[in-house]
């Protein structure tokens, strides 16, 4: 190990409270970091996850309107059009308001072949497409309420009146790790059924039409085309990508996400001043030592490097220990969040951001102490206490 | 013991370090104090030159200038017939590294490393391989009589001791030059005294010319010349030959 390695270590451990105070400061900043980058990247999510030949047709008015179900034949036929499903938000309370999770009433069959990112077994599919008041529950969901198939659960209707009854019959996982899995789907014709009897204006009625396009160059003229069809109707239609549907999903909650963002960085802003104040601490402390190593012949680039490399040294372990922390954190978040966040996975961006954060911190906090040393008079420096 | 003036030090004999003309001052807020006034001697070769004078009369900075760390308002100061005032601050660094060995009054050892360390230290500024770095530490240790300690941090050795690596890392890289600012004056009477007469040895054996400040007279004594800076006149110097 070269000398100014060797000083660079060794001086990190000269006041071990203040390095550990430091470092515990850095560890938190760089984790809150990056459990909020992983927040808000998780928010835009279904952005990253969606299909691009996929398209996504709601009301034109707004996506809580619904749709006529009889749309789906006419969607069917509009040229480029490879296959349609539709899914409705059902919005009902399990025992009580607070467990939140999303639930969807589905036609069963065209919906699991059209979204193969839900894993569902064979058994399980064909129970589920047996039993009218089927329902599959997602992982996650079934982890955090015990849910098992043959379970028999009852959701309180909130735009659907009444209690529903459903039977669990089986559970889903996702193709990959962002696959929402905390979400419930059980079968639109137990709804549509059962809102004939209770509430027949709501009949008869779907959220969301997704529709499968034969190809991506024609996506942007089956969207079109689509609306062509419904318009001057009395639902007009908005056909959209996936993915620009999901984009208008997330739009709604944006000024959280900027909030959650810079958050984020004024935490990175923080440590930076605590970290430069611990560098100008050490520096003004080693004066003389600077002074000593300037008059035996050393430059004032060696001294500004011993202090920037001290600096590094502890944003680079800070920073290691932050990044390594994140994502257990960010797991043990998200299954105390419940549903909020479906997961949270620390991407690899994340991580360089990180790692990026904690190196800027590093250099930046050295900036002035490597100045003030490297400038400092010898004889003055002589003189310092040290 | 004979008193020389000024004058009379300036010899046809080998001049080591010339002070020709010099002056130095310093600003304290708003007001200028002159220190050092056109002030010209020579120290010659392998000479053990002790400074002294009361506090403020200019030793120490004269000292600094003579060292190279710090520079003159105005004269020229020649070591070795090289004026090295005239040297940019990189050069004069390594000029310091390649012929000027410091010895602190408070040691001013890296509290992070060990004596071998420490000592080694300068070495880094050289062409020379580990192996041979670690040679030389090790043999300047013994010549202070320290082989013994050489894994010891200096918060685990007495004062003396520590100024005695100090004098290792003075001359681990065989300078021609030793500038020692009050060695003793951070140690008690027996330190002192062995820290003196290895100093001593080092000027008798190894030919080092040694320019030593210092407020005790016996510390002083150990030197073979003193000279007297004088408070209130700092044209004039005064030259005591030890015999």
């Amino acid at each position: 190990m070269s000398q100014w390695l060797t000083l660079v270590a060794r001086n990190i451990l000269r006041h071990r409270l203040r390095t550990s105070l430091t470092l515990v400061g850095l560890i938190v900043a760089i984790l809150a970091f990056g459990v909020l980058q992983t927040v808000v990247k998780t928010w835009y999510a279904g952005v990253d996850g969606a299909v691009p030949s996929r398209l996504l047709t709601r009301n034109a008015v707004s996506f809580t309107l619904p749709l006529p179900k009889s749309y789906q034949k006419r969607i069917s036929a509009v040229e480029g059009v490879r296959r349609v499903t539709h899914l409705s938000w059902f919005g009902g309370v399990y025992k009580d308001s607070k467990n939140f999770f999303p639930q969807f009433a589905i036609d069963a069959a065209s919906y699991l072949d059209m979204f193969p990112e839900i894993l569902v077994p064979d058994d399980v599919r064909r129970a589920f497409l047996h039993e009218r008041r089927g329902a599959i529950v997602g992982r996650k969901l079934a982890r955090r309420y015990g849910f098992k198939p043959g379970d028999v659960i009852q959701l309180r209707g909130t735009i659907f009146p009444g209690n529903w009854e459903f039977l669990i019959c089986g559970v889903f996982d996702g193709r990959d790790p962002k696959t929402d899995t905390s979400q419930l789907f059980f079968r639109w014709d137990y709804l549509n059924e059962t809102l004939r009897v209770r509430s027949k204006a709501q009949a008869d009625q779907v959220g969301v039409f997704a529709v499968d396009v034969a190809g991506l160059d024609s996506v942007a003229d089956v969207s079109q085309a689509i609306d062509q069809v419904f318009r001057n109707s009395l639902a007009e239609t908005l056909t959209e990508t996936e993915r620009a549907f999901q984009i208008g999903f997330v739009k709604q909650t944006e000024a959280i996400l900027i909030s959650i963002r810079v958050v984020s960085f004024v935490v990175i802003f923080i440590i930076l001043a605590v970290m430069a104040n611990t560098m100008a601490m050490t520096a003004r402390e080693r004066l003389r030592e600077y002074a000593t190593l300037k008059a035996i012949g050393f430059s004032p680039g060696y001294v500004a490097r011993l202090i920037l490399g001290e600096s590094i040294l502890i944003a680079s372990i800070g920073g290691a220990i932050g990044i390594g922390l994140t994502p257990p954190v960010a797991a043990h978040l998200a299954e105390l969040s419940a549903t909020l966040f479906p997961t949270l996975i620390v991407s690899a961006n994340t991580v360089m951001l990180q790692a990026l954060a904690a190196v800027v911190v590093g250099i930046l906090a050295a900036v002035l102490p490597m100045r003030r040393a490297a400038r400092v008079n010898i004889v003055d420096g002589l003189r310092a206490l040290g | 013991m004979t008193v020389l003036h000024l004058s009379e030090a300036r010899t046809g004999e080998d001049v080591l370090i010339a002070l020709s003309d010099v002056s130095k001052s310093y600003r304290r807020g708003a007001q200028i104090v002159p220190v050092l006034s056109r002030l010209t001697f020579d120290i010659r070769r392998k000479e053990f030159l002790a400074l002294m004078g009361p506090s403020g009369s200019g030793k120490s900075t004269m000292l600094n200038l003579i060292a190279g760390i710090d520079s003159p308002d105005h004269g020229s100061i020649k070591v070795g017939g090289e004026d090295i005032t005239l040297l940019p601050e990189a050069e004069l660094a390594d000029w310091r590294a390649a012929n000027v060995g410091f010895i602190f009054q408070f040691y001013n050892l890296m509290p992070v490393l060990t004596a071998l360390e420490n000592v080694e230290l300068p070495l880094t500024l050289t062409d020379l391989g580990r192996r041979e770095r670690r040679d030389r530490a090790q043999f300047a240790l013994g010549l202070v009589g320290l082989s013994d300690r050489v894994k010891h941090l200096p918060s685990e050795l007495s004062g003396g001791q520590q100024q005695r690596v100090a004098i290792a890392r003075a001359i681990v890289t065989d300078p021609t030059l030793l500038v020692a600012d009050e060695p003793t004056g951070d140690l008690d009477r027996q330190s002192a005294k062995e820290v003196l007469e290895i100093m001593q040895r080092l000027n008798r054996d190894m030919g080092k010319t040694i320019v030593m400040v210092t407020h005790d007279h016996r510390a002083a004594a150990h030197a073979k010349r003193i000279m007297s800076l004088e408070k209130g006149d700092l044209s004039y110097l005064v030259e005591q030959r030890l015999e």
